[in-house]
């Protein structure tokens, strides 16, 4: 069988594979928040930056796999540029985790613990962003959207198309289709697969935030590596 | 407004790929786009309303809010700021009563600054409604707030205001040559259209652009393509700040690009070819589709060109001001009515372009020496140039020189040549290829326009001792921040950082490890980047900080190895005014004294 390469270990793939698909199934974990296995790969997180041997970097999400392929993943280089992008997420939104109702089944958070970060290291923009309350059944807390666009392809997939990232640079947000911009007067309804794939708490079914308590949820004592490679993310 | 949405979806077939066009129509039409036309919008053509929100949202030249009447975008390039740019736009605003970045309460101005609108050779410049106007003077001011003020339409203003200069100073091997219309084109029929690609293989063509691909390589990859359906695109989106030869070649070797374009079509087997003009060009708009109309008529477009049986019209569309657009993939993003944002790779739009079918994309200058290589031969172009990069490159020289303009040079042409042509003197460096491209200095003058050594898509901006280095990358490095599509991570917000941790040093703020912060946010942000803006939105200080590594060093507070990003005495200010105090324990010091 055809094979890459991570790190050292050989990793098998099959034709068409991403390197992101090669290394889930051989049970290598390479840190991602955009990627979600049953959508198109997006590409914009680059978490997943890895480097081909003549130095160039990739994203594992949309690179296609290709025989022979040497690539570096678990390095304290790659690792530092991931901790680097990830405090950029952290800074340019407003994300207080004691506070946040997601927090310990936080992706971003996870991948935070996981990458060892243990301050935001620039300085913060204290982005002005919108909170949409009016939807019974879901919050949407713009504060916390780090733009990984699950929540978009998620409901195009269901065919309601309820949002769309709008805006140019560092003025991105989070659009809902409705003619008052509201999620109340959205398609959206709670058991959409797009009410529940945020990786952070920026998109919340309500009334479940407690179900679990502080300190026995997902990444409180699990790193995010173990739990993404036994498939069990929530969303 | 139902009427008008109406007639103007009618107007562009009710496709969705032309939103920009109807939303340019809708923004000319009531000075912003109303909500109310984005449902009409939104229903007329069966699409979600948030990708109608999201393009208008992505560019300049759209707006929820209302602009004034007379809309006011000032080009903002480093060229523009050179010529004065910053008096001229003061007096403008005391003038008309209006500060840059408002409305004026009356509705009837608006001002804003804007990335360079390609008139770097004759600026500083202005675009009013989408026009520019040129060569401005506090006398040309006087009259566009004259006309302003007695409220004449835009369209019965003096027109020697809006006249625009070609400015050729050096025609070369193509700028000299007068192509008969239909000879290109009768040539390669003659010749033989698969003769017609091998000769401008053998002429060793690479793309105009700046990235240099073989042009015969990307038409053959395409024509070899399954899928029948395939389209010709020409990017004529020239926004890298300092480049405006296109804008040339389109006002008048336009019937040289749609002849390469049309050759380029019976090529692969196309039947339909866009013009992605930059919206600052508007100004070339009617022109554009005057000569269309032109070659239908003589049978050089349509149903039998020339005869020979072949399908192929060209239709304009503009953009609405977005610098990223000039990005391949993300200029066909735009042109199907969406966002400009840098798909990603594979697969590449030779094999899944426009509306996912193949597609050639090619800069202007790349489809006029094509037009002239069928007519002419391989021979003739690949006679001058060098080994690897044959023919000849038409620079935008702009800057500090006492002939900005166009030249054409041949492949080769050392820095000093161009520079002793275009009369520059005393010179501090020159930034070829734009903000995106390298800085040189003259102690490499005798470095080369090729590809491999210095490469450029045709922007040459010169600079003399007077010019200030760090001006001149705080200028390229706010462009970035501003252009950032926002799609990846590091571009997104590391050019927001990247910004703050520049504008922290220049303006004396730096401490020891600021230096080194800067150096890390920029190496971060070319090594993760999504495309090429992200990858090359660093490189005005990462060149400055290896060649110029002094400048730095002593804009630093050496005393200090921390200094807050804030003024932490100016952010009492506030306080200080609500409590009416200003003794000195209202104050604090911004650094503790060691």
């Amino acid at each position: 069988m055809a094979h890459i390469t991570i790190d050292g270990q050989i990793v098998p793939f099959e034709a068409g594979q991403t390197v992101m698909e090669a290394a889930m199934a051989a049970g290598v974990y390479i840190p991602h928040l955009c990627h979600h296995p049953d959508f198109t790969p997006h590409g914009s997180c680059r978490q997943c930056t890895v480097t081909l041997k003549n130095g160039w970097n990739i994203t594992a999400c949309t690179a296609r796999a290709a025989e022979g392929q040497e690539i570096s993943n678990n390095t304290e280089e790659l690792n530092l540029v991931r901790k680097r992008l990830t405090q950029m997420l952290f800074v340019e939104g407003n994300h207080f985790c004691p506070a946040c109702e997601k927090t310990g089944n936080c992706q971003l958070q996870g991948v935070a613990y996981h990458l060892n970060m243990m301050s935001n290291h620039y300085p913060q923009f204290y982005a002005l962003r919108d909170l949409d309350a009016t939807h019974p059944d879901i919050l949407l807390d713009r504060n916390r959207c780090i733009f990984c666009n699950l929540c978009v392809r998620a409901s195009h997939a269901e065919g309601k198309d309820v949002f769309a990232i709008a805006g140019r640079g560092i003025n991105k947000h989070l659009v809902v289709n409705s003619e008052s911009g509201k999620l109340i007067d959205s398609e959206l309804t709670a058991d959409d697969r797009a009410a529940n794939i945020c990786p952070t708490g920026a998109l919340l079914v309500k009334g479940k935030a407690f179900q679990a308590p502080i300190g026995q949820r997902l990444y409180d004592h699990h790193d995010i590596d173990e739990i993404t490679l036994g498939g069990r993310h929530g969303g | 407004m139902e009427s008008f949405i109406d007639e103007t979806l009618k107007k562009y077939q009710h496709q969705t790929t032309p939103l920009l066009m109807v939303l340019r129509d809708v923004q000319a039409q009531y000075f912003h786009i109303p909500k109310q036309a984005v449902e009409l919008i939104a229903k007329g053509l069966d699409i979600p309303r948030t990708q109608i929100v999201a393009v208008v949202e992505f560019y300049h030249f759209f707006s929820f809010e209302p602009r004034g009447r007379y809309d006011i975008f000032l080009s903002d390039s480093i060229t523009d700021q050179m010529l004065g740019k910053k008096a001229l736009a003061d007096y403008l605003c005391t003038k008309l009563q209006s500060p840059i970045g408002t409305v004026r309460a009356d509705g009837v101005v608006s001002i804003d600054n804007t990335a360079c609108t390609g008139l770097c050779d004759q600026g500083p410049a202005l675009l009013v409604n989408g026009y520019a106007i040129g060569q401005l003077s506090e006398q040309r001011i006087d009259r566009i707030v004259a006309m302003i003020e007695q409220n004449r339409p835009v369209t019965e203003w003096d027109s020697d205001l809006f006249e625009v200069y070609d400015n050729i100073q050096q025609p070369g091997l193509l700028l000299n040559t007068k192509l008969p219309r239909g000879a290109a084109l009768t040539a390669a029929w003659q010749r033989g259209l698969t003769e017609t690609l091998d000769d401008i293989k053998a002429s060793g063509l690479r793309g105009r652009g700046g990235a240099g691909f073989t042009t015969a390589m990307k038409w053959a990859s395409c024509r070899a393509t399954e899928e029948t359906e395939r389209y010709v695109v020409c990017n004529a989106d020239e926004g890298e700040p300092g480049t405006f030869k296109d804008r040339v070649l389109l006002n008048s070797y336009t019937h040289d690009i749609f002849e390469g374009m049309t050759i380029c079509a019976a090529i692969l087997g196309a039947h339909k070819g866009f013009v992605y003009l930059r919206g600052e060009y508007l100004h070339l708009f009617n022109k554009l589709n005057a000569v269309l109309e032109e070659r239908r008529a003589a049978g050089l477009l349509g149903d039998n060109i020339l005869g020979y049986g072949w399908k192929f019209d060209i239709e304009i569309r503009l953009g609405a001001g977005s610098y990223v657009c000039g990005e391949s993939s993300a200029l066909l993003e735009s042109l199907e009515g969406k966002m400009g944002i840098p798909r990603n790779r594979p697969p590449s739009s030779i094999i899944k372009g426009y509306l996912a079918k193949p597609t050639v994309l090619n800069n202007v200058e790349t489809f006029v020496a094509a037009a002239h290589i069928a007519w002419q031969g391989s021979e003739w172009f690949a006679s001058c140039g060098t080994e690897k990069s044959k023919g000849t490159k038409i620079l935008s020289i702009c800057g500090d020189c006492e002939r900005p303009g166009i030249y054409e040079y041949p492949f080769g042409t050392t820095l000093k040549e161009v520079l002793k042509d275009c009369g520059a003197s005393d010179v501090l460096g020159v930034q070829v290829g734009g903000p995106s491209g390298t800085f040189v200095s003259t102690r490499e003058s005798d470095g080369r326009l090729t590809f491999e050594e210095l490469s450029t898509g045709g922007a040459f901006i010169i600079f003399n001792h007077s010019r200030n280095i760090f001006d001149i990358v705080q200028n390229f490095t706010h462009f970035f921040a501003e252009e950032s599509c926002g799609f990846c991570t590091p571009c997104r917000v590391g050019t927001s950082l990247l910004k703050k941790q520049f504008d922290k040093i220049h303006s004396g703020h730096g401490s020891a490890g600021d230096i080194k912060e800067l150096r890390d946010i920029a190496k971060l942000i070319k090594d993760t980047s999504h495309c090429g803006l992200g990858q090359s939105a660093a490189e005005p200080i990462l060149t400055t900080l290896e060649r110029y590594p002094n400048l730095y060093e002593r804009q630093i507070k050496q005393q200090y190895s921390f200094d807050p990003v804030f003024d932490l005495d100016g952010s009492l200010a506030v306080a200080r005014k609500m409590s009416g105090r200003d003794d000195g324990h209202a104050h604090l010091t911004q650094v503790e004294n060691k």
